[in-house]
C-alpha cells in the first residue's frame, strides 16, 4: 500500500449560474459522496450575467480534492471551479459578529482585546457588546477563544470568502 | 420549363417564409410545445403512463401521429424500456410520466441510466405552480428527488423557458457523457400559451464537454504503447456510447497493434468475441486470462471504462506493475479509484481516431518479440479454460442453456437484454457478442427487473430482430407486468428464464460468506410461468431436460409472439471464475479450485458487497 497521502484543507471557488436548486446540487454532491464542508458561502456576484460565487472550504487528500473539483465541474450549471489553495497566492477572509456579556474588568478587557484585533463595536448595552471582526479564519478563532472567559454569549460567522492575489480573475 | 421554374421559386419562397416564421416562433400551449419538441428532436417512440398532471400532454398525443406513445404497465417499465431503446439505437430514449407516484416509480430507471450513462429525457407532470409546496394530491418534489439520480433536471416555472429547457434537455442528455434528465412541467404551464422556437443553435451557456484530446497526450500514449512489452486494452461502455465508429476504430487500433483486449460488462460487443485477440470479459466474474493479463501487464490502455470495484478487486493489488493510460470523456472518472499515469480527456471516437492516425503515420510497430512472449503467457492462462463446465445427465446446467441459446441464435439478428444476478454473468460469459449495441444490461446500479422492459424498448426499435431477455425467475417477477405491454404492441420478445428457484447470486454469496444459511433467497411459491404467459396472451414454454433444450429453444425462436421460456436449471450451480471480495486479480477462484470458498474471503472482504 502506498503511504497515505496527507489530508489538507482546501478553499474552492465555484462560479455557478444563479438558477433555482444550484446550491442544493452542490451541497447534495458533498453529502452524497461523503465529502466534508468546513465552510460555505454563497452570493450573487454578477447580477447581469446571473452568476453566483460559492466558496467552500473542504478537506481531503490531493486525490480526493481533485475528485471534488472534477465532480463539481460535472454539474451542468457550474461554470468554473478553482482551487484557491493550490492555484497560487490567494486571500481568504470571513466576518464574525461576537456577542459578549459582562461588567467591570471583564468588560474593559473585552474592549481592549477587541481594539487589539481591530474589531468594531456595533452594538452595546450596559452589560454587553457585539463586536464585528473581519479576517482570516484562524484570527477569528483566536478572538472568539479569548472572549470565552470574558462572557461570550454567541457568535455568528459568514464563512470564508476567497479571491486570488494579483490582476487576474478566476 | 417555365412552370417548373415557377414552382421551384414558389417552393423556395415558401421555405424562406417558413424559416422566417420559425425564427419568429409559433404560438402554442406548453403541452403542444412538448410534442413539437419531441418531433423536432426526431423522437418516434415515447414510453409513458397517463395521469392527472400530464393529461394536457396526452390530449396533444391523441391529436397527432408523429410520435407513437407506448403504454407501459408501470413507470419503472417506461424508464427501462427507454433505456433499452436508447442503448440499442444510440438515440435518446424518452418517457412521459405523471406527478407524484409516476415520478417516484421512474426513479429506479433514472438512477440506472445515470450509472450506465444512458441518454434519457424524462418528462414529468407536476401539480399547478400555485399548488407546489402545499402537499397537493399527487405532489412530490420531483426535482429534489431526482437531483442525485439525473445528470440534470429542471422545474419549468415560466412558459417562456419551456422551449429552451426542452431543447437543452436533449442536448444535455446526449452530449458528453450521456445520462438521464428530467423536465418537470406543472399542469398550468401545460395549458399556458407561449412562443415556441425550434432547436436550431441550441447551445448551453455552461455545459460544453471537451471531445478532442490534446495532441501531446496522444503522442505520449502511442509512444508508451510502442514500448510496451506486456500491453492490454481494457475497454468499457464508453466505447459503445461513443457510437459504432468508435467500435470500428477500436478494432482498427487493436488489430494494428496486435495487443490483447478485454472489456467490462458494459463494453461487450465493442470488440468481436470471435477474434483471437479477445480475452473475454474481466472483473469479478471475468475470465482467468483477462484478469491475469490485467494483473501482469506493463501498459494498460483503458478506453471508456471507469475502474469500478467489480473490475479492480482489491485496489492496492490492482495491476501493480503497469503504466496506465485512461481515456474518458468525464474528467471525474480520472483518478477516482485508481491513480493513472496518462489521463486523456476526450470522446472515445475522437481519441481512438487520433491514436490510430498517430500509430499509422509514424509506422509504429509493437515490440514483436516481447509481444510474442506475452501472447505465449496469455495462451497458458487461456488453456486453463476458466469458463468450462460439465453438462451431464438430464439436469440442465445454466451455462449450457446460455451456450445452446447462443449457438442456436448466433446467425440471426439478435439483441440480448438481461436481469441481474447469476444468469446475467452466465449470459456475459457464454453469449458472445460480435457487434456493439447488441447487449443491454444493468451494470452499475444492478437493477433486477431491468431486462424485460428493456427488451420491450429494444424490440420496438428493431421490429424485425430477435430480442431475448436472459432472465432469472426472481428478477423477472419484479417487472413481469410489462409482458402485457409486449402483447399489446405485438412485440415478440423472448423471456428466457434460467429458473433455479433461488435468487442465485444471493444464494452464492450466502454460501460464500454466511455458512450456507440461505436466508430468504429461496423462491418459494413460484408461479407456473407457462400458465402465467398464457394468462397474458403470450406463449409459455417449459424445458426441464437437457436433451429437449435445443428443440424447445427452436420452438421459442420460431414463434412470432412474446414467449416466456421457463428453463429449469441446476439449483446448486455457482458462477465462476470469481474474484472474492477483497482479493486481487491473480487470486481468482475457479469452478475446480480446491480452496474452500469460505476461506477465500477475508474479514475485510466480507464488508464489501
Amino acid at each position: 500500500m502506498p503511504p497515505a497521502e496527507p489530508i489538507a484543507s482546501h478553499t474552492l471557488s465555484i462560479l455557478v449560474d444563479n438558477e433555482p436548486g444550484v446550491l442544493a446540487r452542490v451541497i447534495g454532491l458533498f453529502s452524497g459522496r461523503g465529502y466534508n464542508i468546513d465552510s460555505l458561502t454563497v452570493s450573487e456576484t454578477e447580477h447581469e450575467k446571473q452568476v453566483s460565487r460559492i466558496t467552500i472550504v473542504t478537506r481531503g487528500t490531493p486525490m480526493v480534492v481533485e475528485q471534488i473539483k472534477n465532480q463539481l465541474e460535472r454539474l451542468v450549471p457550474v461554470h468554473r471551479v478553482v482551487d484557491m489553495t493550490t492555484k497560487g497566492p490567494s486571500i481568504a477572509r470571513e466576518l464574525a459578529m461576537v456577542k459578549v456579556r459582562g461588567r467591570g474588568d471583564h468588560r474593559v478587557e473585552a474592549l481592549r482585546l477587541a481594539d487589539a484585533f481591530r474589531a468594531r463595536v456595533i452594538d452595546a448595552s450596559i452589560e454587553s457588546f457585539v463586536f464585528e471582526i473581519t479576517g482570516a479564519s484562524d484570527k477569528i478563532d483566536q478572538f472568539v477563544s479569548l472572549m470565552l472567559p470574558l462572557g461570550l454569549v454567541e457568535v455568528s460567522r459568514t464563512g470564508v470568502a476567497a479571491i486570488g492575489r494579483g490582476p487576474e480573475g478566476m | 420549363m417555365t412552370t417548373q421554374a415557377m414552382t421551384k421559386t414558389a417552393t423556395t419562397k415558401t421555405a424562406t417564409t417558413e424559416t422566417a416564421a420559425e425564427a419568429a416562433g409559433r404560438e402554442m400551449t406548453g403541452a403542444e410545445m412538448v410534442l413539437a419538441a419531441l418531433a423536432d428532436h426526431g423522437v418516434e417512440h415515447l414510453f409513458g403512463y397517463p395521469g392527472g398532471a400530464v393529461l394536457p400532454i396526452y390530449d396533444e398525443i391523441f391529436k397527432q401521429d408523429q410520435v407513437k406513445h407506448i403504454l407501459v404497465r408501470h413507470e419503472q417499465g417506461a424508464a427501462h424500456a427507454a433505456e433499452g431503446y436508447a442503448r440499442s439505437t444510440g438515440k435518446v430514449g424518452c418517457l412521459l410520466v405523471t406527478s407524484g407516484p409516476g415520478a417516484t416509480n421512474a426513479v429506479t430507471g433514472l438512477a440506472d441510466a445515470l450509472m450506465d450513462s444512458i441518454p434519457l429525457v424524462c418528462i414529468t407532470g407536476q401539480v399547478a405552480t400555485h399548488l407546489i409546496g402545499n402537499d397537493a394530491f399527487q405532489e412530490c418534489d420531483t426535482v429534489g428527488i431526482t437531483r442525485p439520480c439525473t445528470k440534470h433536471n429542471w422545474l419549468v416555472r415560466d412558459i417562456a423557458d419551456l422551449p429552451r429547457i426542452l431543447h437543452e434537455a436533449f442536448y444535455v442528455a446526449s452530449s458528453g457523457r450521456p445520462g438521464p434528465v428530467v423536465v418537470d412541467i406543472p399542469k398550468d404551464i401545460q395549458f399556458t400559451k407561449g412562443i415556441y422556437r425550434g432547436p436550431q443553435n441550441v447551445e448551453h451557456k455552461t455545459y460544453k464537454p471537451k471531445l478532442k484530446a490534446e495532441d501531446a497526450k496522444i503522442r505520449e500514449a502511442v509512444e508508451l504503447m510502442r514500448g510496451a512489452k506486456k500491453p492490454v486494452f481494457y475497454t468499457g461502455g464508453g466505447v459503445i456510447n461513443s457510437g459504432p465508429e468508435a467500435s470500428r476504430l477500436l478494432r482498427e487500433l487493436v488489430k494494428a497493434t496486435g495487443f490483447p483486449i478485454t472489456s467490462t460488462l458494459m463494453g461487450l460487443g465493442a470488440y468481436p468475441a470471435a477474434d483471437p485477440q479477445w480475452l473475454g470479459m474481466l472483473g469479478m466474474h471475468g475470465t482467468y486470462e483477462a484478469n491475469w493479463a490485467m494483473h501482469d501487464c506493463d501498459v494498460m490502455i483503458c478506453v471508456g471504462a471507469r475502474f469500478d470495484d467489480r473490475i479492480t478487486g482489491r485496489l492496492d493489488a490492482f495491476s501493480p506493475g503497469s503504466k496506465k493510460i485512461h481515456i474518458d470523456i468525464d474528467p471525474s472518472s480520472i483518478n477516482k479509484n485508481v491513480k493513472v499515469d496518462l489521463p486523456i480527456i476526450g470522446d472515445c471516437r475522437s481519441v481512438l481516431e487520433d491514436m490510430v492516425r498517430a500509430w499509422r503515420s509514424n509506422s509504429y510497430e509493437a515490440d514483436k518479440a516481447a509481444l510474442g512472449a506475452w501472447w505465449k503467457q496469455i495462451e497458458t492462462w487461456r488453456s486453463r479454460k476458466s469458463l468450462s463446465f460439465k453438462q451431464t445427465g438430464d439436469i440442465i446446467k445454466p451455462q449450457y442453456a446460455v451456450q445452446r441459446l447462443y449457438e442456436l441464435t448466433k446467425d440471426r439478428d439478435v439483441y440480448i437484454t438481461t436481469e441481474v444476478g447469476q444468469h446475467q454473468m452466465w449470459a456475459a460469459q457464454h453469449f458472445h457478442f460480435q457487434e456493439p449495441n447488441r447487449w443491454m444490461t444493468s451494470g452499475g446500479l444492478g437493477t433486477m427487473g431491468y431486462g424485460l422492459p428493456a427488451s420491450v424498448g429494444v424490440q420496438l426499435a428493431h421490429p424485425g430482430s430477435l430480442v431475448i431477455d436472459i432472465a432469472g425467475e426472481a428478477s423477472v417477477q419484479m417487472t413481469m407486468q410489462e409482458i402485457s405491454t409486449a402483447v399489446q404492441y405485438r412485440l415478440p420478445i423472448k423471456i428466457f428464464i434460467l429458473n433455479n428457484q433461488y435468487m442465485g447470486m444471493v444464494r452464492q454469496w450466502q454460501e460464500l460468506l454466511h455458512g450456507g444459511r440461505y436466508a430468504e433467497s429461496y423462491s418459494e411459491a413460484l408461479p407456473d410461468f407457462v400458465k402465467l404467459a398464457e394468462a397474458y396472451h403470450a406463449v409459455g414454454i417449459r424445458c426441464e431436460k437437457a436433451g429437449e433444450l435445443d428443440d424447445a429453444i427452436r420452438e421459442m425462436i420460431n414463434v412470432n409472439r412474446p414467449v416466456i421460456f421457463d428453463c429449469v436449471v441446476d439449483q446448486a450451480e455457482n458462477c465462476f471464475p470469481m474474484i472474492p471480495s477483497g482479493r486481487a486479480h491473480n487470486e481468482m477462484l475457479l469452478s475446480d479450485s480446491t480452496e474452500s470458498i469460505e476461506d477465500a474471503v477475508t474479514e475485510e472482504g466480507k464488508m464489501m458487497v
